[in-house]
């Protein structure tokens, strides 16, 4: 399927999410609490079959956190974007795709580590590059007097 | 004939017993038997340490060429006191102690290893009558004590207080029982054929062709078996299980620094040295020269002239160079591989093989 | 870390935790794998990252596009030019700005030269943790010839930083065509030594054969990407799919194998190595005259919007990530560094089998540390 396909048979797998065509794929912003059945159709129905998680991107945005996943598919070979946000900067949270795609279990531990996206139901959700007494450093409002130089 | 005369040239049994009679005039027997003790501890030590130093040498010289390097070059013409300096270097290294580590065992551990393989040199035949103690069970002899070796590893392991150190050395326990078998059965092969297990007969039996050519297809046979399952005994070449750089960093002398590491370093190459040179004494003639049999009369007596020294010594590094050949050609095994094949195919061949050896034996048929 | 083994629940009885790493001869870098066996079995393997982490991206959110370039040669060291490749073709399309035909071909010729040099490495690293030194010394050997033409013409051996936005940093060197020649000649007279070494020693094939296996199904939902997801079959070589500089107009085959065992992640590696010279083949005598970088402005400021570009590196598909605002420096990048992927997989793989497998399996994923932790 190309773009402007799967933009329409995106839409009418929910209801919920507004998808757009973007400059390179075709970009549905979902709702977090329909991420998760959204990308079980995505990777069950027969004419799209995402199953190749290529990468969960952890983003600050300024307000609100979010998280992107790039979906391809190895047998049609098109690609997606998903996109998730919240602007809950306190205890951001997430379901986690872990249970269908196995490759998220690490991309979803790096996303915890580096901007403090919680994923619900992830099996091992633990710290993976620091350890618990940092703050989560890609975040826009992270501070390190010592080494981050502030022009 | 004068092939008797050319050996009694180099025929130490003469001196060694003009230096006994000596001293027995001298002093009284026990004074005498411990002072010829002390000559051929000291003589045996000075050697060890020469072979030793050497085998380090020779090693890394041969793994360089087989990988396209020079090797030690640079201190001393062709980087020949290289092992002089690191020696050097070693004794004065700190010997770092070990929290937690059962501190008498894991001293302990160093000096078994080196006396095992120390204890074995006494046995082996350089010439005639160049032995310390001629064993009417040589062959016995040197496979029980250089065998003790593996106890020094196993405390080695179990004291370092080292988990990586306690699997290296399961691992050479489980490895040197399974092929102390095949070593002693392929030994055996050779004793059948000899009909004694005192080195010095058996070599004196060579005189007249090697076993390994006299013995027909079972000695090569045995040859063969002897030379895979002794490198297995010894830790090397592609059974080098026991301290797997890559898997275990260092097995079970992972914590040992100094002195004491060069002391299982040593020992490594010592046993090395020790089951070549068995290999050369059973297998291929020990210090006697190249024969055949009456035809080749004018051949046998220019061969006799080399002193026997010599010979012993180039078919032990020959030995030597084929185990290091294939150290450095094979990749690792795995521990469940390699008792697959002691269990499953070394030994049962050698059991075969010794029982083909006692009938060609029984019915007169080798040389 | 006390707590942190009770919550995975790894300190049960008759279990023997081991620490593989941080400092470990097999495992290629700082990377802790944490064991627990049974006897000589790996029950659990569990990785713990971070020994060096150095925030690129983060870092990569302060500095400017040409800039970001000399951090990506710092994660993946042995694909050094494809990592700068990536970002430079991200930031071109971003602009959309035309490249010449002498650019792609050159970029694409260093691509492959990157590759055969890191699959001689992984060879001869492989071999070491089976524990055959001598492949080290034959597979550093080919290496340099490799290293010494990126020497000539980028000035650097292994951290090239060979691309820059529009182009290249400099033009080839005079020598380069011939060299690249001469390299060709000379390791095709060289890659059955590796093959005779290694691919045929039945202590290899015992060793390799069947074990560490990946189905086509694992390989795709845990992403394994690059040569070790082509040995399962997993169809993913970017270069085939979606072409970039001038795979388009090369022919060369995709490798694929169904087997997924360590061997066959070895020997599609092995492969790789003549379809790569087979690449250089066709374009080095082809590279057209002109100029070697296009005139860019001094600032690069891309335009806002969302950018992701893929391409192969030798360990698989290299994902970068850009938002930008519009401003000279990026919101975020994201490297989809294919090794943090792939090493997520080693757990599924190398349970149930012996440590020494563990390192052939560990060994076969091809892993450099600085690609995990960026």
């Amino acid at each position: 399927m190309n773009k402007t396909e799967l933009v329409i048979f995106v839409k009418s797998l929910s209801q919920e999410c507004e998808v757009k065509e973007g400059r390179q794929f075709a970009e549905a912003t979902v709702p977090a609490s329909s991420l998760h059945s959204l990308a079980v159709q995505l990777r069950e129905k027969e004419v799209c079959s995402f199953d190749f998680l290529v990468s969960i991107t952890g983003v600050d945005y300024g307000q609100d956190l979010g998280a992107v996943y790039h979906l391809r598919s190895t047998k049609h070979g098109h690609m997606m974007v998903l996109k998730v946000r919240t602007n809950d900067r306190e205890n951001p949270h997430f379901d986690s795709v872990t249970d269908i795609w196995k490759s998220a279990d690490f991309l979803e531990r790096e996303v915890y580590d580096l901007l403090g996206i919680k994923f619900t139901n992830h099996p091992d959700l633990r710290r993976l590059f620091l350890d618990n007494s940092w703050g989560f450093p890609l975040r826009k409002d992270y501070v390190d007097d010592i080494n981050i130089v502030t022009k | 004939m004068n092939e008797g005369k050319v050996f009694s040239l180099y025929d130490f049994t003469a001196l060694t017993k003009w230096i006994d009679t000596g001293l027995h005039h001298a002093m009284s027997p026990f004074w005498a038997v411990i002072t010829e003790l002390l000559i051929i501890g000291v003589l045996i030590l000075i050697f060890y340490a020469l072979i030793g130093l050497f085998l380090v040498y020779a090693e890394r010289k041969v793994c360089a060429f087989m990988q396209n390097r020079l090797g030690p070059n640079r201190v001393g013409p062709f980087g020949l006191f290289q092992t002089i300096a690191d020696l050097l270097k070693l004794l004065f290294v700190e010997l770092v102690p070990i929290k937690n580590a059962d501190k008498f065992l894991f001293n302990l551990a160093p000096f078994i290893v080196i006396i095992a393989s120390f204890m074995a040199i006494a046995a082996i035949p350089f010439a005639k009558g160049l032995h310390a103690i001629d064993l009417n069970i040589g062959v016995f002899y040197v496979m029980a004590v250089s065998a003790m070796g593996v106890i020094g590893i196993l405390l080695a392991g179990w004291s370092s207080n080292n988990k990586y150190s306690l699997i290296g050395a399961m691992r050479s326990g489980a490895q040197i029982v399974s092929y102390e078998l095949s070593v002693g059965l392929a030994l055996i092969t050779v004793v059948i054929l000899a009909g004694s297990m005192q080195l010095s007969v058996i070599v004196e039996a060579q005189r007249d062709g090697w076993f390994i050519f006299k013995g027909h297809i079972p000695a090569f046979i045995a040859f063969i078996l002897f030379l895979i399952s002794s490198t297995a005994e010894t830790n090397r070449g592609p059974f080098d299980l026991a301290e797997a750089e890559s898997e275990l960093t260092a097995g079970y002398h992972t914590e040992y620094s100094g002195i004491k590491f060069a002391f299982f370093f040593l020992a490594e190459f010592m046993n090395m040295f020790i089951v070549a040179s068995i290999a050369a004494t059973v297998f291929l003639g020990g210090w006697m020269p190249l024969h055949f049999g009456a035809w080749a009369a004018g051949f046998n007596h220019v061969m006799d002239f080399i002193p026997p020294f010599i010979w012993y010594i180039v078919k032990t590094f020959f030995v030597i160079w084929l185990m290091m050949w294939f150290k450095w050609t094979f990749p690792r095994l795995r521990i469940d591989q390699l008792l697959t094949l002691e269990w499953k195919y070394l030994l049962p061949f050698n059991l075969v093989n010794v029982l083909v050896m006692a009938f060609i034996v029984l019915m007169g048929w080798h040389f | 870390m006390e707590e942190e083994v009770k919550q995975t629940g790894i300190n049960e009885q008759e279990e023997y935790i081991i620490n593989m790493g941080p400092q470990h001869p097999s495992t290629h870098g700082v990377l802790r794998l944490v064991l627990s066996l049974k006897g000589e079995v790996v029950k659990n393997v569990e990785p713990h990252l971070g020994y060096i982490h150095r925030g690129i991206e983060k870092m990569c959110e302060s500095i400017t596009y040409q800039q970001i370039i000399h951090l990506t040669d710092r994660m993946d060291y042995l694909s050094a030019h494809i990592n700068n490749e990536a970002v430079c073709l991200n930031v071109e399309k971003a602009l959309e700005v035309e490249i010449p035909d002498r650019i792609k071909i050159i970029r694409t010729i260093m691509s492959e030269l990157t590759r055969i040099q890191s699959h001689q490495l992984f060879w001869a690293s492989f071999g070491m943790d089976l524990g055959g030194l001598t492949c080290f010394f034959y597979g550093l050997r080919d290496r340099e010839k490799v290293l010494d033409i990126f020497e000539e013409t980028c000035g650097s051996r292994m951290i090239v930083s060979y691309n820059c936005p529009g182009g290249l940093m400099y033009d080839i060197h005079p020598n380069f065509q011939k060299r690249v020649k001469e390299f060709l000649k000379y390791f095709r007279k060289k890659l059955p030594e590796y093959d005779q070494l290694l691919t045929g020693n039945v202590i290899f094939r015992e060793r390799t054969v069947g074990i560490g296996k990946l189905s086509l199904e694992d390989a795709i939902s845990y992403g394994v990407t690059g040569p070790s997801g082509r040995a399962s079959g997993f169809s993913c070589d970017v270069r085939k799919h979606e072409p970039y500089s001038a795979y388009d107009r090369v022919r060369f085959n995709e490798i694929l194998f169904t087997e997924g065992d360590t061997f066959h992640r070895y020997f599609a590696r092995i492969q790789e190595m003549k379809e790569s010279m087979n690449i250089i083949d066709q374009l080095i005598d082809n590279i057209p005259e002109g100029p070697y970088a296009v005139k860019m402005k001094p600032v690069i400021k891309l335009p806002e919007g969302e950018y992701f570009q893929r391409v192969e590196t030798a360990r698989g598909e290299l994902g970068v990530y850009i938002i930008s605002d519009g401003n000279k420096n990026p919101v975020r990048v994201k490297f989809r560094s294919p090794n943090f992927v792939n090493l997520g997989v080693l757990n599924h793989i190398a349970r149930d089998f012996k440590i020494a497998d563990l390192v052939a399996i560990g060994g076969s994923l091809d892993m450099i540390i600085p690609d995990i932790d960026r």
